[in-house]
């Protein structure tokens, strides 16, 4: 692993206030509901920690609500997620907690893809080959075949269970 | 009456259950379900195994007749019978690829091929049983000489894909190679007359009317002079290739983009065979399997 932080000072934004959920009364205790945004962001936000820092992935604004699209009845879920740092290979490690998260708490039916962005900022310049490089992971993170071949490598998954192990505040 | 006035309908006759991860690939072995032979197929898995799957004479219900283990040590990705049917390869991603004789009521692994440095993807065998071809995420394709005593021989190892090599495939009855990958081609392998050298006669790119992303599958026609491709890119193409040509010993002939399908499936199509009566199968990641037989004018 890389022995300095690659981001040593991230920008922490507040963690957002979590919406009440009430229930209409006449509703059907049992019912199964449907998986929305907020769940889906729910799942995400809540334990996983970005492989170099103890904050969450939401409080470093790599996943955002409006970046999760969901659609329950056909049990599809795309989330796109920008890492505070440039460097592809956290973007992979990311991009695969990010599924495996996923994988591990939704029904076996969805399809999952998990796309990596880099913020385009006006006055910061874009270094040459980014995009080329985001377009690398993205293939890598979505082929199902290279991801079931990675997550039999058992020093990956130690990796990603750090990452997804809860942590108790 | 052609196939297109035919009506064809998918009817699911029995699950098989035993296998404890995903099933990645199956095989018919050749020369059963037919002529009174009960039909053998082998299905093999992220747990590991294989088994092999045989219908009974007495209720046509298929029942496992072996479980191949404790050799792969991960996912058992692809497997092939060899034309016999004497021989079962299996190529994993612990990077060897296992063959496997029939002793008795068991299977035994026979031999073990080494050399890829990452998993194997795929594993083929030609035509008259004499080679067998595997490929990986190493990038390489490897041919493999068949010999006495259940040996095997590296015969090459062809270079030449830039990305993970998805599936490898031979002719059905010229000792052609076919290959697709990660890299987005599809490239057609063959042996220089003189030399007995393998080399790379042909790449299929996006600029030859080829995929724009990854190509899991191919597969040849019975007649082979058409084979079928399918991607990523949600498309599937046909392939032509004028086969009197090549078997005349007039040269290698290209293989010319014929059409195109796409709008069927709207995810990665992983999966494409073309059938001895000439339908060809799809399966896409979008849970659907799709039927396709050829036009009036095709």
């Amino acid at each position: 692993m890389v022995s300095e932080l690659i981001n040593a000072n991230p920008t922490v934004y507040e963690k957002k206030e979590r919406r009440a959920r009430n229930p209409p009364d006449d509703v059907d205790e049992y019912a199964v509901e449907p998986i929305d945004q907020q769940e889906i962001f729910d799942i995400l936000s809540a334990d996983i920690k970005d492989p170099e820092h103890p904050y969450s992935l939401e409080e470093l604004k790599v996943i955002t609500e409006d970046a999760i699209e969901v659609d329950d009845k056909s049990s599809y879920v795309r989330i796109t997620f920008t890492p505070t740092v440039e460097h592809c290979s956290m973007a992979t490690v990311i991009g695969l907690c990010l599924r495996v998260k996923l994988m591990r708490s939704l029904p076996s039916r969805y399809k999952v893809c998990v796309c990596y962005y880099l913020v385009n900022q006006v006055d910061i310049r874009v270094a040459p080959g980014t995009h080329a490089t985001e377009a690398a992971v993205n293939k890598q993170l979505n082929d199902k075949e290279r991801v079931a071949a990675a997550l039999e490598n058992p020093n990956l998954v130690d990796m990603l269970d750090e990452c997804l192990a809860p942590s108790y505040e | 009456m052609s196939l297109i006035d035919e009506s064809f309908e998918l009817r699911e006759i029995q699950r098989l259950e035993g296998h404890t991860d995903r099933v990645w690939s199956l095989a018919w072995k050749p020369a059963t379900g037919i002529g009174g032979v009960p039909a053998v197929l082998a299905s093999c898995s992220g747990d590991k195994t294989v088994r092999i799957w045989e219908q009974s004479r007495l209720t046509g219900s298929f029942e496992c007749k072996a479980v191949l283990e404790e050799t792969h040590t991960r996912t058992v990705r692809s497997c092939a019978w060899s034309p016999s049917g004497k021989l079962l390869a299996t190529g994993s991603f612990d990077a060897t690829t296992a063959i496997w004789d029939k002793v008795g009521d068991d299977y035994e692994c026979v031999s073990t091929l080494e050399g890829h440095e990452n998993e194997v993807k795929s594993v083929s065998w030609n035509a008259s049983g004499s080679l067998l071809a595997t490929c990986g995420r190493d990038k390489s394709v490897w041919i493999w000489e068949v010999l006495p005593g259940n040996e095997f021989e590296c015969v090459s190892v062809l270079q030449g894909h830039t990305q993970d090599v998805k599936m490898v495939q031979w002719h059905p009855s010229m000792d052609i190679l076919c290959s697709c990958s990660y890299d987005n081609t599809i490239k057609v392998w063959a042996e220089d007359g003189d030399s007995d050298d393998w080399h790379c006669v042909q790449t299929i790119n996006e600029s030859s009317d080829g995929h724009s992303s990854t190509v899991w599958a191919l597969s040849f026609n019975s007649s082979g002079d058409k084979m079928v491709t399918c991607s990523d890119d949600l498309t599937i193409k046909i392939w032509g290739a004028d086969i009197m040509k090549m078997q005349s010993g007039d040269g290698i002939a290209p293989w010319k983009h014929i059409c195109t399908l796409s709008g069927y499936h709207d995810r990665t199509i992983f999966s494409a065979h073309w059938s001895r009566e000439g339908i060809i199968a799809s399966g896409a990641a979008d849970d659907a399997i799709r039927l396709f037989v050829p036009g009036e004018n095709d």
